[in-house]
């Protein structure tokens, strides 16, 4: 019993921690490259949630196999949510790439203020339901109701889509321009990097990256409404920090260790304090180690 | 040729964002009766509005480059020149004065109490430019010191009986602790790791008093906080809301006459050299414990003080009054007016507070409008309605 | 041009009030507040309100209004803010209101009676259900039309424990004003009836995700769960527990016995219990308030129309019946005199409470909330 109890408190934990991580990964992405806390990435989060409903009722109402329902729906939604971060930036803070850093975060929070309400004129205030993409099938009986299918799911996608970041930032040509200019935007620029392009990019994979936490959170917890991407965005962003932002093992281990936490703190102590819990022992962790669990600390230039 | 071009480059800018609000704006589903409402118009309004937004945007950004060239020539804006004229400044000042005097008499009842509203956030703006303007510490949790003076007063007047004019210190001087409480362990912390560790002292605080039923009152708040007396005199609302303008008005005052000696004082220039350079100035003799501990204390004192003000004004106070939404718009008052900047910080408080009331009338669109008007501010002036001007000394060969 | 001209009504209205102030309240019409949440994240709990209010106020009109005068609608949005509901009652009572119908959360009603206890505004809300509104007795211009939240955990516990013989629970509430404090009243008489609480939490609303929690709540095993807050989390909740093969009956209050809670939860919902205000789909005032919403807005009425319609109608009558729009005579017709409601027949307790209304059980079956006698 015991040992059942405290499985399935490290299980739930963890799938609480895939889902903040894969919001955090954009986080951390954009932030390694412009060190802007882009206040709107939970809404783009949002937005890939909602086009993904809404595409997949018109597909499945125009009768579409559910299969076929549940690709292009996945593939639209990243592809809005790629075009919203791209067109963001592009108004929002490119203009303020030479600005004060804090003009950039404001101008952030505004954009997430209007993507809230936009979503809210445009379509309800309402919580819409949100169908169960992943069947959910018994593939570990009777353990079933330890882990469930889209739980595991959630799983593997962000270990799959780390993998593939990291891949991406390690091996590719544009990760490598993506490192230069996150170390130094003029010499990048100096050495032929197009940095304006690579910022872009930045925000494309990492806007994607939020449309499947939109589509498998959405899924996983059944509903949205356009509050939602605030308050994930804002655990997410804790996360990022306490595993270290710019690092992406960073963000993910963060996203764990935080979900773990607050798993724990619930199953054993009390939900009461389940975030003030959560905050204090960011405040330690950042205490002994104030650049996150896997940042690296910086030398101070003088 | 160049009309030419700016037409095709709006026109792909009006192709796009079609495409982009196509989902959202034009295609809305009935999940009762499980039906499709297109709403083809809305495309058309985005298709010709972002045709003539995108010109207008060009045009504008065009301008913004041009105007800063012209200004690095020109050296102040007409504001700032305005500020430093002491020709313009004191007949200006005593017009505000006046203005300020008259103000409840003037105006009703209702737009006494935003003002009221407004000179509050006025106060904490002024108090977070202590942290963030000079000392240049990212506080995200400020509104906790904001519930620390709030809750002081309310509770010590419940559990003693104690009245508003020793609250006030009481509140000051128990936020300034929490202040030190928060500084200590985060001395170490730059920039945004300190930013979200405010933004967690935040939280721990609104969650504790949210939680905490025996000590708080818990989410059902704390009602019947007396407004402040005045030796005792019996005062119908009408006038206390009048004594309570006035109140404020003071406070903002004696904030401005602090704030303006501390940022010449010795404190303020070790905080404007931290804020520079740790390293240099640590080197130059500066205690950097002490003048960040400095800062936050003496920045949340002020956030303590408008937060006895505020219980007393609204008599209720409940845990939903100091959300991290609180401490973002305190945030954006500082940033929006000019940081470092008086005169900036309280234009910025102004607006923000006075516009959503006066947008009333916008309805539904209201938080949409003021969404976008904060991303537009900060393209169109970054550094704020009125930048700080720092002194400059002048060394000629 | 255009903002000078609202400058400028601005500075008239504001010179108007300061006169009339001055001198005697000189109106010809009787001025009706409308106050609640009308945007923001609550606003689907606070338009139906002025929705009601609007349709009464124009049928009494054309019917010659009341006392002769003709009624004029101030509606203000408070977004559910204790701090803005200060400054729209103050706006309020800037504008000269004569009666008040709001406000819509009980946190926004408590910061704002003050300020119409003392201008003395009769103040009567459809949807503020905190008991010590109106038990504390602190407000005698406060009255409402739904019964408060003790009354909703009595009937709970009352149900529960004879009809569902349940022995243990669990109860969870979402830290907020309102779910923390029906929790906390469930928690109260549910004891005193015998039941044992195996456990009393709060969690986060608008987290991602709660199977802790409810990893938690399975290990103690109670036969049933009570929910107070609002819809979403409770779907989320029931879903998760479903899904871990509980079979814990699931009761929630009025936050939930909303047909918004049925189509997020799915099939999940089956079999849970939501106590709301009694049916009165059968009275003929209801059917009638309801088809006029219909015809003029061509959707079905939202939360606590019929609240809000009856308020409308009693504030009015009251009005009526005193004679005039003083204080103490429209509170002593309020108390006395009997007036036909899509509610019922219905008049108000010495507390401010309507009497002869109350809350009944509902449980959801294949989709629709039905009536548990």
């Amino acid at each position: 019993m015991d040992f059942e109890y405290f499985t399935q408190l490290f299980l739930g934990g963890l799938t609480r921690g895939s889902i903040y991580a894969l919001i955090a990964l954009g986080y951390t992405m954009v932030y390694g490259i412009i060190e802007l806390i882009n206040f709107a990435h939970g809404e783009i989060y949002m937005i890939g949630a909602f086009t993904g409903l809404i595409i997949s009722s018109v597909l499945t109402m125009m009768g579409m196999p559910t299969l076929a329902v549940i690709v292009l729906a996945g593939m639209a939604a990243i592809i809005y949510s790629c075009s919203y971060g791209y067109t963001i930036e592009k108004i929002a803070y490119k203009p303020l790439r030479n600005a004060p850093r804090l003009s950039a975060l404001i101008s952030a929070i505004g954009m997430s203020l209007f993507l809230q309400n936009y979503v809210l004129l445009a379509q309800t205030s309402d919580f819409l339901p949100f169908p169960s993409l992943v069947p959910n099938f018994a593939f570990w009986e009777p353990y079933s109701h330890i882990i469930s299918s889209a739980e595991l799911m959630i799983l593997l996608t962000t270990l799959i889509v780390m993998i593939l970041l990291t891949l991406l930032i390690k091996f590719t040509k544009i990760g490598k321009a993506m490192r230069a200019t996150s170390q130094d935007k003029v010499m990048a620029s100096l050495l032929g990097i197009n940095v304006d392009q690579v910022i872009s990019a930045t925000f494309v994979v990492g806007s994607a990256t939020a449309a499947i936490g939109g589509i498998l959170i959405a899924s996983h917890i059944g509903q949205i409404n356009f509050y939602m991407g605030f308050i994930a965005g804002i655990k997410a962003f804790v996360a990022a920090v306490l595993g270290g932002i710019g690092s992406i093992p960073g963000a993910v281990l963060g996203s764990f260790v935080l979900g773990w936490t607050e798993s724990f703190f619930t199953g054993y102590i009390s939900s009461d304090y389940e975030d003030v819990f959560a905050f204090i022992f960011l405040v330690v962790i950042l205490i002994f180690r104030p650049s996150g669990i896997l940042g690296r600390s910086q030398a101070q230039k003088v | 040729m160049t009309a030419q071009n700016e037409i095709k480059k709006s026109i792909l800018a009006s192709l796009w964002f079609m495409f982009l609000t196509f989902p959202i704006m034009v295609i809305k589903v009935n999940t009762v009766t499980n039906s499709i409402e297109w709403r083809w118009h809305n495309m058309a309004i985005v298709g010709i509005g972002a045709f003539f937004l995108s010109m207008l945007w060009r045009y504008l950004l065009k301008r913004k480059e041009e105007g800063r060239k012209k200004d690095q020539s020109d050296g102040l804006s007409i504001v700032q020149r305005l500020l430093h004229e002491r020709r313009f400044a004191l007949p200006g000042l005593m017009i505000i004065g006046i203005f300020t005097l008259l103000f409840p008499h003037i105006f009703s009842m209702y737009q006494t109490n935003i003002m009221i509203s407004a000179l509050i956030f006025v106060v904490l703006g002024l108090g977070l430019n202590i942290v963030i303007g000079l000392a240049g510490l990212l506080v995200l949790g400020y509104a906790a010191f904001f519930a620390v003076g709030a809750y002081s007063y309310a509770l010590l007047n419940l559990h003693y009986g104690i009245g508003f004019w020793i609250a006030l210190p009481i509140g000051g001087i128990f936020a300034a602790l929490f202040g030190i409480l928060l500084g200590y362990p985060v001395l170490r912390l730059r920039g945004d790791y300190l930013a979200i560790v405010t933004l967690g002292f935040g939280e721990i605080i609104r969650l504790v008093l949210e939680n905490w039923n025996e000590f708080s009152f818990g989410p059902s708040g704390i009602k019947n906080i007396p407004k402040p007396g005045f030796f005792g005199i019996e005062m119908s609302m009408h006038t206390t809301t009048i004594y309570i303008f006035y109140i404020v008005v003071v406070l903002v005052i004696f904030t401005i006459f602090v704030i303006n000696r501390l940022k010449n004082s010795r404190i303020g220039r070790a905080w404007v050299a931290l804020k520079d350079d740790e390293i240099a100035s640590q080197a130059m003799g500066i205690d950097k414990a002490k003048t960040k501990l400095r800062a936050f204390a003496l920045g949340a004192t002020w956030a303590g003080m408008a937060g006895v003000v505020f219980a007393s004004k609204t008599t209720f106070i409940n845990p939903a009054s100091f959300t991290l939404w609180e401490s973002v718009i305190i945030l954006c008052t500082v940033v929006l007016g000019g940081m470092g900047s008086i005169a900036g910080v309280i234009a910025g408080a102004l607006l923000l507070i006075l516009l959503p009331e006066y947008m009333r009338d916008f309805g539904q669109f209201r938080m949409i409008t003021f969404g976008a008007v904060l991303i537009l501010m900060m393209i169109f002036r970054p550094g704020g309605m009125i930048e700080d001007v720092r002194k400059t000394y002048k060394f000629e060969k | 041009m255009k903002k000078m001209g609202k400058w400028l009504a601005v500075l008239t209205v504001s010179l108007f009030t300061l006169t009339v102030a001055g001198g005697a309240l000189a109106a010809d019409t009787i001025k009706l507040g409308v106050a609640g949440a009308h945007s923001g994240d609550l606003a689907s709990y606070g338009l139906p309100t002025v929705n009601a209010a609007k349709l009464v106020v124009k049928k009494i009109n054309e019917s010659g209004g009341v006392l002769g005068k003709q009624i004029e609608l101030l509606i203000e949005d408070d977004v559910c803010k204790p701090e803005v509901a200060g400054n729209t009652a103050t706006k309020l009572v800037s504008d000269g209101a004569n009666v008040v119908i709001g406000h819509i959360c009980s946190g926004a009603t408590k910061a704002a009676l003050g300020i119409y206890k003392e201008s003395k505004i009769i103040t009567i809300s459809p949807s503020a259900t905190s008991p010590d509104l109106t038990l504390s007795g602190e407000y005698p211009n406060f009255f409402r039309t739904i019964a408060h939240d003790a009354v909703q955990a009595q009937v709970q516990a009352k149900y529960a424990m004879e009809t569902l013989k349940i022995k243990t629970l669990a109860i969870l509430h979402d830290k907020g004003d309102y779910g923390k404090g029906q929790a906390e009243l469930a928690q109260k008489y549910f004891t005193e009836a015998g039941a044992k609480v195996v456990l009393f939490e709060g969690v986060t609303p608008g987290a991602v995700d709660y199977s802790a929690i409810v990893t938690k709540v399975n290990s103690k095993k109670p036969d049933l769960v009570i929910w107070g807050g609002y819809h979403p989390e409770a779907s989320k909740i029931i879903t998760l527990i479903r899904k871990k093969k509980m079979k814990t009956i699931f009761m929630g209050g009025d936050g939930i016995k909303d047909d918004t809670f049925i189509k997020v939860a799915g099939d999940f919902a089956d079999g849970v219990y939501a106590t709301g205000p009694m049916d009165i789909s059968q009275n003929p005032l209801s059917i009638q308030a309801k088809k006029e919403h219909q015809d003029a807005y061509g959707s079905d009425p939202g939360a606590f129309y019929d609240n809000a319609y009856s308020a409308t109608l009693a504030i009015l009558n009251a009005i009526q019946k005193a004679g005039s729009t003083d204080y103490a005579a429209i509170i002593k017709a309020l108390q006395t005199e009997d007036v036909e409601t899509p509610l019922g027949k219905i008049k108000f307790n010495e507390k401010g409470d309507a009497t002869g209304i109350g809350f009944s059980v509902y449980k959801i079956e294949k989709g629709a909330f039905v009536e548990q006698k």
